[in-house]
């Protein structure tokens, strides 16, 4: 089957004046089948919310390729990608801004009926109706201006808004990291059930693991602009691989106190480095607990484990035998 | 690793909060006196020429008289009645005071909008050429214009609404670069909205707060360049009877009939400052950005 997304070797360099350049993204490969749900773990400047834009071509790629559906939309002018984006919508971080404080509720979620001329008049009401109650709104809000609702109510607005052409893929950037905690539970459960309902395939960015370990069938850990490990989400929560992994895993807090007293944890040191001047060899070096003099030279790819688990770009588990970090 | 969201306002003016900026601009007594000043402006510019007499008639038996009954606010060195020439003369600030104003709006938001929108090479050469507008004198500007036009109210309107371009195109680039950062415009483009769309409906009305406090601000400036420019003789000509124009007749006669240059005086200062007032108002409840 081919995937509905599929994106390879993608680069995203940011100007930023007299010569340099942030590498927002560098040389990200990844792909979604149809009906999966890929979660795109990684903190704050790792670049994952880039990787969302540039598949909505809301930014444009420096270099690599992105396939929808096995059209490469790398290069296509905005005029030609117009009839594609029927298929793929966004679902953003910040309920704020994300919805025009001029449009009523019913006119947000309508726009992309309109804007490919699917549905007017009566036929439109409807649908913006049975949507709007699809993700637990009443149908009278449509009436609503966005100032007026609550950051849960705005988000699922803006969740109406891209799943109404009943896309193939969503890329959903943070959905849910501005909300409160109890909102948060129930828009994940209610993006959940629509996905297992609509069946569209779904590119979850979060930075949060905890987030993703019910909803993700897939996840790629993203550090510095580069995918460092793939793998299926029980696989990558059971016996992570890559030392930025474990230190992501560990820093998720366990909801049994007495667990999360008794373990061990990777604490990372400093922060991320600039995307200016990103690390040689492994980016991850300078806050590995583990690397080696090999680490910081050579920059490891990202090649599938001896055991046949998710590809992992780290020379320690891909060259020797595996550290226990755990241990340490 | 927690990341934070920084709440942003949502953009100043949403339909269903227009009564509550009313509620909010209505308890205040200096932009309610400008609104009282510009209403009094208009009612004297629409209806005043249809109440008073004929502003050109001349009365020889009547020639610069203090006021009187019959002519409330005198008359002029050819025997005209002076209220009825302030009127007519409100009626042309007026034209000089919008339409410039008009025209520098429909010249300059499109210009900015695809300015601040697109970027690329237009936007350098836009603002280059702003500030070579900005660098120029505006009487300099204004004399080289009556040259080529001969001296008229289209004159002025033109070199009026040339000169408020620049401010009306950076006020509208500015707003652009803010709005279409936002999270909405990039979920317009994910909606399939043309460009052409998302300017005129996310865009335009998102940088409208700005622009309409640029235009009440731009009005008394427009009003006073109207009477700078008719005083100096490169605008309005006599016998239409500008405000500008009475104060020219007016200074030949300060010792006899002062009243001839306190009246224009007067009205020219009370228009200003109620489009001033009311300017004021509206930026703080519409911008609250630039907030005192």
């Amino acid at each position: 089957m081919t995937p509905v997304l599929e994106i390879d070797g993608l680069v995203k360099h940011f100007g930023a004046g007299r010569g340099q350049a942030v590498h927002a993204v560098d040389g990200a490969s990844l792909s979604i089948a149809p009906g999966e749900v890929l979660g795109l773990v990684g903190e704050s400047g790792s670049g994952k919310s880039t990787v969302g834009r540039c598949i909505l071509r809301l930014t444009d790629p420096t270099a690599g390729t992105i396939r929808l559906d096995d059209t490469d939309i790398t290069h296509l002018s905005r005029r030609a990608l117009r009839p594609l984006r029927r298929d793929v919508h966004i679902v953003f971080q910040d309920p704020y801004s994300s919805l025009n404080p001029r449009f009523s509720v019913g006119r947000i979620v309508g726009e992309p009926l309109r804007r490919h001329r699917v549905a007017s008049g009566r036929e439109l009401a409807d649908r913006v109706a049975a949507m709007l109650e699809r993700v637990g709104l009443a149908a009278s809000l449509s009436r609503r201006y966005p100032h007026e609702l609550s950051g849960g109510q705005r988000q699922r607005v803006g969740l109406a808004r891209s799943l109404i052409l009943e896309p193939k893929l969503v890329v959903a950037d943070e959905p849910v990291s501005a909300l409160d905690v109890s909102v948060q539970a129930s828009v994940l459960n209610l993006m959940t059930d629509l996905q297992r309902d609509m069946g569209f395939s779904c590119l979850f960015i979060t930075h949060d693991l905890s987030v993703v370990k019910y909803l993700a069938d897939r996840i790629a850990v993203m550090y510095l602009g580069q995918i460092v490990e793939t793998g299926p989400a029980a696989e990558i929560f059971a016996s992570p691989q890559h030392p930025y992994t474990q230190a992501l895993l560990s820093a998720a807090p366990v909801p049994d106190p007495v667990e999360q007293r008794e373990r061990s944890r990777v604490v990372l040191g400093g922060d991320i480095p600039s995307p200016l001047d990103p690390p040689a060899g492994c980016r991850f070096h300078t806050r590995c607990p583990v690397a080696v003099e090999r680490c910081r030279t050579e920059e490891p790819a990202l090649v599938s484990r001896r055991d046949g688990g998710g590809p992992v770009a780290c020379h320690l588990v891909t060259g020797a035998d595996v550290p226990d970090l755990t241990a340490i | 690793m927690a990341e934070q969201v920084v709440e942003r306002p949502a953009a100043p003016v949403s339909p269903g909060e227009r009564g509550r900026l009313w509620r909010r601009f209505r308890r205040r007594p200096m932009p309610m006196t400008g609104l009282v000043l510009v209403v009094a402006f208009l009612v004297l510019a629409l209806a005043g020429p249809m109440l008073t007499r004929d502003p050109s008639a001349q009365d020889y038996n009547a020639i610069m008289m203090p006021s009187s009954g019959a002519h409330p606010l005198g008359t002029d060195d050819l025997g005209r009645d002076a209220l009825a020439r302030i009127a007519s003369g409100a009626r042309i600030s007026l034209q000089a005071g919008l339409l410039s104003t008009l025209l520098a709006l429909t010249v300059g938001i499109p210009i900015g909008l695809v300015a601040g929108f697109y970027r690329r090479w237009l936007d350098p050469v836009v603002m280059r050429l702003v500030d070579v507008v900005l660098a120029f004198p505006f009487l300099v500007f204004a004399v080289g214009l009556a040259a080529i036009l001969g001296p008229s109210l289209r004159g002025v309107v033109l070199a009026l609404s040339f000169i408020q371009l620049p401010q009306v195109i950076r006020i509208t680039r500015g707003e652009v670069l803010a709005a279409r950062e936002m999270d909405y415009v990039a979920a317009a483009i994910a909606d399939g909205s043309t460009d052409g769309h998302i300017l005129a409906r996310y865009i335009l009305p998102n940088c409208a707060g700005p622009l309409i406090v640029q235009a009440t601000v731009a009005i008394p400036i427009a009003i006073i360049g109207e009477a700078t420019l008719s005083f100096l003789g490169l605008g309005v000509q006599p016998p239409t009877p500008s405000w500008g124009v009475m104060l020219t007749t007016a200074q030949q006669y300060l010792d006899q009939a002062p009243w001839l240059a306190i009246w224009p005086g007067v009205m020219i200062a009370l228009a200003t400052l109620g489009f001033n007032l009311l300017g004021d108002g509206l930026r703080d409840v519409l911008d609250p950005r630039s907030g005192t």
